[in-house]
């Protein structure tokens, strides 16, 4: 069991190589993908595995890796792009937002992208402004695409089979903090899909909901169990895939606790999780909360370089803490 | 400035930078390993001759974009080098503040618009540079810094192409060290001559042995006096090699110790000081005593900012925009 211990790297890697096992036409594209085995080390041994057809170094050209990966996906291939750094897809948006995200509809349905984008995400490196964003609702916001933000390597691994599978683009933002540190729970062998949107309740409390994506589940969920102690009970939600959003279970929640509170590491302003609160603020367990719903996200400005500017600029858990137990202890 | 064999000024200019920019790198490599320095790291020992010999051919007001692998063009632009350390180190005088880090040092009062941590991002800038100079009649030039790398994205293509077609007074200067990363040169074009590119373009493409200060000064003053008369841009490829890897986390699995070795025999900077000892524009000694110089500033630019205080998170939210003022 223990050896079930990956990191998202290597479980992102199992489901590559599950994939490239089970279909001829999956395939993987990216800057240095291939002998350097990733510039975070995810594909790692791919290449020596599958061979340099399979796992296709690319000159640094986003735009045309994207759309080349599009037109693959249109003609029977099953292209996953690993983009370096989330920062770069705004070279390849034209055919993220323009193409692969519209072709099915505006085609009248005559074809469709079935792609994954890997990118790795988030602050925490020390790379600064335009290596450490959170990009989420440069994505969410755009009809047509699905969007994945795996917090734990089990989930990465179902979610990325799931999302090979998809006959849509998919986008799949992995933070890259997240890497290199084995998840909670161990990583089934096996070829186990996660259907997409479908949210996960990691644990179960009665005082507070808290909704949080990417790492910041980690980081809540330390903070559940450390209050736990105190006496406080906490609800944590995963939404893991961020479009479609499923809701459901975020109603279900609140209208036993009363209370919500928000995480995302990006910035707060026009961020992904305002999604959640409006769609709180219009449902019918909108008059369960007894407090107000509180929000935690990065400020909003760049992603500063030194480390304690870069620590000031996203939420930390000391930050989640304080705020739970400030709903908690203010609304009763 | 002029050219490095014209004086024994330049040629003592043209061997400090170059001492400045290596010292200045193994400052950077040795703050990281004692875990002073955060964030990545890429280095350019082994193609100090590139910036410096660019640079040699520009004025003050001449201005520079650069790249990831920037500290040499800053330096070799006339940077401070305090203030550079201080910035790696997240300092509050550092250039940036301790907002930006290495990938983001610009330093305006010597014309450089920066650092960039996008390959290619800084390409189109320098174009709009030069065609702020040509509107403004400034008389100045705008030299782009990128890799081989970045040859490949568009943003290079659609640069070149403005640069053509509105004469504009730049330069597009590639550091062609062999590998974007981890993919040779060989492996990410079809093409053996990168100069070639500019052919397509309408612009002189010229190649030059990017290890030799000399050479590249004299491609380059030839590219600005060409930008200068209006006659529009020129692409330079200049051929050098990092003898680090392509930042922190680099293996090297894409290349060979041999080859590695073999181009660190190509050191630009002993090459230089054959040729200025033999133009008996410099002594042995002298040459020695400008290493020495560069030791010393590189040393009391890292005491400085160790001692210096570090940046503070408050005011972080009012610095994204400039004030606006009536
Ligand atoms: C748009 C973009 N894509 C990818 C990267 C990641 N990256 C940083 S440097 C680099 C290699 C650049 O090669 P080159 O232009 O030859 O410059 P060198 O590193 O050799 O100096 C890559 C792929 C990036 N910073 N920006
Ligand atoms: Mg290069």
């Amino acid at each position: 069991m223990s050896d079930r211990m990956l990191t998202m790297a290597e479980a992102v890697r199992e489901a590559m190589s599950i994939a490239f096992d089970e279909r001829p036409e999956v395939f993987l594209l990216g800057e240095d993908v291939g002998i350097y085995g990733g510039a975070f080390g995810v594909s790692g041994d791919m290449y020596h595995r599958y061979g340099a057809e399979r796992v296709l170094d690319t000159p640094i050209a986003e735009l045309g890796i994207v759309g080349a990966a599009v037109g693959a996906a249109l003609s029977g291939m099953r292209p996953i792009v690993e983009i370096q750094f989330s920062d770069f897809t705004a070279q390849a948006m034209d055919q993220i937002a323009n193409q692969a995200a519209k072709i099915h509809f505006m085609l009248g349905g005559a074809l469709h992208v079935p792609m994954v984008l890997r990118t790795p995400q988030g602050s925490g490196t020390g790379a600064a402004a335009q290596h450490s964003q959170n990009l989420e609702p440069w994505f969410a916001s755009v009809p047509g695409l699905k969007v994945v933000v795996p917090s734990n390597p089990a989930d990465a691994k179902g979610l990325l089979l799931a999302a090979i599978d998809d006959p849509n683009p998919v986008i799949f933002l992995e933070h890259k903090l997240l890497y290199k540190i084995p998840g909670r729970d161990p990583v089934p062998e096996g070829a186990t899909r996660i259907p997409l949107g479908v949210s996960k309740v990691v644990r179960e409390g009665k005082d507070l909901t808290i909704v949080a994506t990417g790492i910041m589940v980690n980081k809540s969920y330390e903070v559940a169990e450390k209050l736990a102690a105190e006496g406080i009970s906490i609800t944590l939600i995963d939404p893991r895939t961020i479009s479609p959003l499923d809701m459901q279970p975020v109603f279900e929640s609140v209208e036993k606790t009363g209370r919500l509170l928000v995480v995302q590491e990006g910035p707060a302003q026009a961020g992904f999780i305002n999604e959640v609160i409006a769609q709180m603020a219009g449902s019918s367990s909108f008059g369960s909360l007894i407090a107000p719903i509180k929000r935690l996200a990065g400020m909003n400005i760049p992603i500063p370089y030194a480390p304690q500017l870069e620590k000031a600029a996203v939420p930390q858990i000391e930050d989640i803490e304080s705020a739970a137990r400030e709903i908690v202890k203010n609304w009763r | 400035m002029g050219h490095p064999l014209s004086s024994p000024e330049h040629a003592r200019h043209a061997l400090l930078y170059m001492w400045r920019i290596r010292k200045f790198e193994e400052a950077v490599e040795d703050l990281f390993g004692r875990g002073m320095m955060h964030g990545t790291m890429h280095l350019s020992i082994g193609q100090e001759a590139a910036p410096t010999g660019m640079c040699m051919a520009l004025t003050l007001q001449d201005q520079i974009t650069s790249t990831h692998r920037g500290h040499g063009h800053c330096i070799a632009k006339g940077a401070d080098l305090t203030r550079m350390i201080a910035e790696l180190l997240g300092k509050k005088i550092g250039y940036c503040g301790g907002r930006g880090g290495s990938m983001h040092i610009a330093d305006v009062e010597t014309g450089n618009l920066g650092a960039n941590g996008v390959v290619g991002g800084g390409i189109p800038i320098a174009a709009g540079a030069a065609l702020a100079s040509k509107m403004m009649k400034r008389g100045t030039v705008a030299v782009s810094f990128f890799g081989d790398g970045a040859m490949n994205e568009g943003a290079f293509h659609e640069a070149a192409n403005l640069a053509a077609i509105w004469k504009l007074p730049m330069i597009l200067f590639c550091e062609n060290n062999g590998y974007g990363m981890s993919s040779s040169t060989a492996k990410a074009f079809a093409i053996d001559d990168l100069a070639d590119r500019g052919k397509g373009y309408g612009i002189p493409g010229v190649n030059v042995d990017g290890n030799d200060v000399v050479a590249v000064y004299e491609v380059a003053q030839a590219a600005v006096d060409r930008a200068k008369a209006g006659e529009g841009p020129t692409l330079i490829i200049a051929e050098t090699y990092r003898w680090k890897g392509h930042s922190r986390s680099d293996k090297n699995l894409y290349r060979t110790k041999e080859e590695i070795e073999e181009w660190r025999t190509k050191d630009p900077i002993p090459k230089f000081i054959a040729r200025a000892i033999e133009a008996k524009l410099l002594t042995q000694e002298q040459c020695d005593a400008i290493q020495n110089d560069a030791i010393e500033a590189i040393k009391a630019a890292v005491n400085e900012s160790v001692k210096a205080e570090a940046a503070e998170p408050s005011g972080l939210l009012d610095a994204v925009f400039k004030a606006v003022t009536a």
